[in-house]
């Protein structure tokens, strides 16, 4: 049995059914001493990196045993930022440390001065050349859009850096879903990288380590692909 | 490349897709779970569900439709119509929904957005916005376009972003229904005010709609529902002819592994 560890970061009914929809047999644990039979772990999670300060000293001693026998660890989204070191969003929170560096913000590394607003510098009642919003009638143009927005929100293609388990299958430049702020470095451990101003690891594999920054049970096909090959490597470990 | 989303409306009356022109007149358009599998096939990127007269007696029955849908597709499904309360976002979100869309409950009570946006994160709480032109402004109008507000469109979408919204769903009152084109001054006002990705919303009528609304525009995504429902212009078909003119897309092609 997998353990979907529930944290009580964001909902997990997505999850939950896209796992059974690949005939994964899984459940919740209610205690970290559950762990102790657990064939594989997932951390999945959405939202704020200070949630996972909930996987406190008992839940993280309990995972770390679960890989010292060998049962694979997933995390998803925060849950792959988790298994780093830590992220800005939440600097007293420490990830678990399985992989080396540090998460950041995405418009922290995207160049400025392209229009972009920080939340709650303005009034809001005013256009920054003093107008009336309400009356500014944009210039006409062929741009996409005015700047990278944060979160990023949507489809975006993966590439990969090496052949790994997770993307068995997976055609270069596949798109898949994300959601999300923060997101991890490129790193040694990197499966997939995904480009949103910045490259960031959209995935990472390392042995029995292993995550995803996107949702996969929110990209269709492809994501369900990805699922199963996740299932494979635990079914055979 | 993040790509322009294509987002296909279901609006449900009484656990049926149905569809109206300047919000009113509606008329049935087919089943949810079995449009939303066919949009699935086709490519379709996010499914939007607006339950369009929803009370409290049907949060069940929204419950059922939502679930019907997220047991057939594995793509980003957003809910509204009809959420007041905390627990009527509780209760959509159980029922499979990985996002609320908010509109007059949220004109009514703003902190809501926060609220929910603590519980479930923001990338969960999109706020809807129905604006219709007044003179040189876009107003805002609720209960399903039927009464104004004194809010403008753009000083709303900023103040809902600052709570916490991680998405603005756009809906032209007067382009609704019509397939004249989406209002893009509309559009690019609000997108070019916020940070978080706007959907465009009402007036979808031909693919050219969707390439303007795009560039001129700003959108972020693009939402229709009769232009798919009569199975007249099939998503697939879209996605080509958007791409064909350098607009980053998902083709199906890309999902079938």
């Amino acid at each position: 049995m997998i353990a979907l560890v529930d944290y009580g970061a964001g909902n997990l009914t997505s999850v939950r059914k896209a796992l059974a929809h690949i005939g994964a047999e899984f459940w919740t644990p209610a205690d970290p001493a559950e762990l102790v039979r657990a064939r594989a772990v997932i951390v999945p999670g959405v939202g704020h990196f200070d949630a996972t300060a909930r996987l406190d000293a008992t839940w993280r001693d309990a995972i770390r045993a679960a890989l010292a026998r060998s049962a694979p660890l997933f995390g998803i989204c925060v849950g792959l930022q988790w298994l780093f070191e830590g992220s800005t969003e939440a600097p007293g929170v420490a990830g678990l440390g399985v992989i080396a560096g540090t998460c950041t913000r995405l418009a922290e590394s995207i160049a400025s001065g392209t229009g972009d607003r920080e939340p709650g510098t303005e009034d809001g009642l005013q256009s920054p050349d003093g107008r009336d919003p309400e009356n500014r009638i944009p210039v006409p143009g062929s741009r996409l859009s005015t700047a990278l927005k944060v979160p990023h929100v949507g489809w975006n293609s993966l590439s990969f850096p090496r052949p790994s388990r997770l993307f068995e299958g997976i055609p270069e430049g596949t798109q898949v879903y994300f959601t999300h702020s923060y997101a991890a470095p490129v790193v040694p451990a990197t499966a997939a990288i995904t480009t949103y101003g910045v490259a960031f690891s959209a995935a990472v594999e390392d042995g029995l380590v292993s995550g995803v920054q996107f949702h996969p049970e929110k990209s269709g096909d492809a994501g369900l692909r990805i699922l199963k090959n996740w299932l494979s490597h635990v079914e055979s470990a | 490349m993040l790509s322009k989303r294509i987002i296909a409306c279901l609006d449900v009356r009484d656990g049926r897709v149905v569809k109206g022109i300047n919000f009113e007149g509606l008329r049935e358009a087919g089943d949810p779970a079995e449009l939303a599998r066919r949009y699935n096939v086709e490519g379709i990127d996010e499914i939007v569900i607006l339950d369009v007269t929803a009370t409290i007696e049907s949060r069940q029955a929204r419950a059922h439709t939502i679930s019907a849908v997220a047991h057939e597709i594995f793509l980003p499904l957003c809910v509204g119509g009809g959420i007041r309360t905390e627990e009527d976002a509780a209760a959509a979100i159980e029922a499979g929904a990985d996002k609320v869309s908010l509109n007059t409950a949220a004109l009514q009570n703003p902190a809501i957005i926060t609220t929910l946006a603590n519980r479930y994160g923001s990338q969960a709480v999109v706020v809807a916005i129905d604006a219709k032109r007044q003179g040189g402004r876009f107003a805002v109008y609720v209960r399903s376009g039927q009464a104004e507000t004194p809010r403008g469109a753009v000083d709303w979408a900023r103040e809902a972003a600052d709570r916490g919204a991680g998405e603005i769903l756009l809906t032209s009152i007067d382009r609704d229904g019509t397939r004249s084109g989406f209002d893009c001054e509309l559009t690019a006002a609000v997108s070019s005010a916020v940070n978080i990705p706007v959907i465009a919303s009402g007036g979808a009528g031909s693919f050219e709609h969707f390439a303007e609304v795009f560039t001129a525009g700003l959108a972020d995504a693009a939402l229709a529902a009769s232009i798919f429902h009569f199975n007249e212009h099939s998503v697939e078909e879209l996605k080509q002819y958007l791409a064909a003119r350098q607009i980053p897309v998902r083709l199906p092609a890309s999902t079938r592994t």
